[in-house]
């Protein structure tokens, strides 16, 4: 084990053809493109339009903005936690078809395996959550400033690295397929709706408040929220803060956990 | 002969349960060496290991001279491998699958161009190169596979059940390529299989495996041998004028001597070239043969001699039909 680990720990190539493959399966099928962004589009159209027409006033903590411009930053913080999630817990694919294998035999260190790997669903996440931005604005939801949509950007690596740890971390320890789904819903799902995407955590008890408090997606809707729309719940900078710690934590632990997965 | 694999007491446990006992092995350059055994035998696990996979519980073992353990990058730049289960990515072509495992052994652009060429051209798959993986045939995706194992040049390639799951043709096909690869560029070829004619057909020497166990291990001639003798059946014409039954006694390399109506079964020690010697000693003696024919116990005889049971076919569990329900449904993730 040493000798690998005195290896290369960032190995170039390797990172880069990992993250090709992903790039290149995620451009190949289109119908998943086109899949990927159905959700979050219906999110949009069929709650956050006919909310809209509500008058802003008989929903208190939107922070003065209409539902729409408050929920289409929490529906980019859903499409990254879906990718994210789905493009670490990706990783029980390639073992059950076997193509991990090929990979772990390679004399490449593991870590950079799964760092390339990871950066290319990270791409192909971030795309999807501009994607879901420009359909946003399209309708109707306004930016408040250049500066901060960059600063969003930010808030998506972060959050997406987030959540890619966290699904390897699943998939490393689960192990396999069986189960996955239900899984996967169990938790991602009650991640998604007490994160505040849907609803101002101002507004809530605080029992429940408590419990978004501990959901690390509520950090990341909130930083995009006050970046995107320029109306957050907490400061910039606790945000920003949570989402480093959390991504560095999740990221780290998630690849520790595939450098010693076994192949089979 | 130098030899690529060392192993001294080579051993790994699942749970208490011992799937691989105590090998020691010593596998020679330039060979194409069979391990031959039942499903659950424990060849997967040893090539596993072999390959730097899986760590052994206990014993050591080197490959082209590094441990397998210690030097395991070394050991994986020297080594190609061809997984029992699929492992291509279906989504990607044939060249990009080739690709991106030259791009994984730090191949540069040159290397890779002429070597993807190769491997290509050694393996007829000049023209499939740009087809999708999940759209070529089973024995072309094989054939994929081997490719890309030879692809950094290995000293050793290991080729774990490489023609289960193949048709006839496909099987017979593939033999040729994998002798081919051996005979041309002289790379040494470790296998596993649960296939007679397969171990007969390709490897030089055999280890028959059970149990974790070698229980045996020899040329396939040789261990054939070790079961029992050659018979050879001969047809005396009528018109011969001595007793056959009594002049063949003098041969001391017949063991044994049945006759019936025209025929004479002989129990003999060696193979053919026994057979113009008996030719010979026929003509010297005035006996007319008018047919001679060799039988040879085949290898599935030694495998029921040396393990007492004949090898099954791998039974279908639920989550292996819904793998292979999935691949072919295209692999999605």
């Amino acid at each position: 084990m040493r000798a690998i680990e005195m290896r290369r720990l960032i190995d170039p190539l390797p990172i880069y053809t990992m993250w090709l493959r992903e790039m290149k399966r995620f451009l190949r099928v289109k119908a998943r493109v086109v899949g990927s962004l159905l959700m979050p589009l219906f999110f949009l159209a069929f709650l956050g339009l006919p909310m809209s027409f509500m008058p802003a006033r008989e929903i208190p903590g939107l922070g003065g903005t209409g539902y729409l411009d408050f929920l289409a930053p929490g529906i980019v913080g859903m499409t990254l936690l879906f990718a994210g999630t789905m493009s670490g817990a990706s990783v029980i694919w390639d073992k059950e078809f076997g193509f991990l294998k090929e990979v772990l035999v390679a004399p490449v260190n593991r870590f950079s395996v799964i760092l390339g790997r990871s950066l290319g669903g990270m791409t192909t996440a971030i795309i999807q959550a501009l994607v879901i931005v420009g359909i946003a604005v399209a309708m109707g939801v306004t930016l408040s400033s250049v500066p901060g949509f960059l600063l969003a950007i930010l808030v998506m690596v972060l959050t997406c690295a987030t959540f890619t740890g966290f699904g390897l971390i699943i998939a490393t320890r689960l192990g396999n397929l069986e189960g996955f789904m239900a899984i996967m819903n169990l938790i991602v799902f009650p991640i998604f709706f007490l994160s505040g995407a849907l609803f101002p955590i101002q507004s809530m008890p605080p029992w429940l408040r408590y419990i978004m408090y501990i959901d690390p997606l509520t950090y990341g809707v909130d930083g995009l929220r006050g970046t995107l729309i320029g109306v957050s719940a907490f400061p910039l900078w606790l945000d920003f803060t949570v989402l480093i710690i959390l991504s560095l934590a999740l990221a780290t632990l998630g690849s520790y956990f595939f450098s010693r997965m076994e192949a089979d | 002969m130098n030899n690529i694999i060392e192993t001294e007491n080579l051993t790994k446990e699942f749970d208490g349960l011992v799937a691989v006992n105590h090998v020691t092995l010593n596998l020679r350059e330039g060979e194409i060496f069979g391990f031959l055994g039942p499903n659950g035998a424990g060849k997967t696990t040893a090539v596993k290991m072999l390959c730097t996979i899986l760590n052994p519980t206990s014993g050591a073992a080197r490959v082209c001279g590094y441990d397998i353990m210690g030097q395991k990058d070394d050991v994986r730049e020297c080594i190609g491998i061809v997984f029992q289960d699929r492992a291509i990515d279906t989504f990607l072509t044939g060249r990009e699958n080739l690709d991106f495992h030259a791009r994984m052994y730090h191949l540069d652009r040159k290397t890779r161009q002429e070597r993807v060429t190769e491997v290509l051209d050694l393996m007829d798959l000049k023209g499939k190169e740009n087809m999708r993986i999940s759209e070529c045939s089973g024995g072309t995706q094989r054939r994929f596979e081997v490719a890309r194992g030879f692809l950094n040049h290995p000293k050793v390639l290991f080729l774990d059940e490489p023609t289960l799951g193949l048709d006839v043709q496909a099987r017979r096909n593939l033999w040729d390529y994998i002798k081919m690869l051996n005979e041309k560029e002289g790379i040494t070829i470790i296998l596993t299989t649960h296939y007679m004619e397969e171990a007969d057909y390709l490897c030089h020497r055999v280890a028959i495996i059970d149990q974790g166990c070698i229980v045996a291990m020899d040329t396939s001639e040789k261990l054939k041998l070790a079961v029992g003798l050659n018979l050879i059946s001969l047809q005396i014409a009528r018109d011969s004028t001595i007793s056959p039954v009594d002049s063949l006694k003098q041969l001391r390399w017949i063991k044994k001597i049945e006759a019936r109506d025209s025929s004479v079964e002989l129990s003999i020690d060696g193979g053919e070239e026994r057979i113009p010697e008996l030719i010979d000693f026929a003509d010297n003696r005035g006996l007319v043969i008018s047919s001679i024919k060799l039988y040879k116990p085949s290898l599935e005889d030694t495998f029921l001699h040396y393990t007492g049971k004949t090898i099954r076919e791998e039974e279908g569990s639920l989550k292996e039909l819904w793998k292979a329900w999935m691949r072919r449904s295209g692999g999605k993730r």
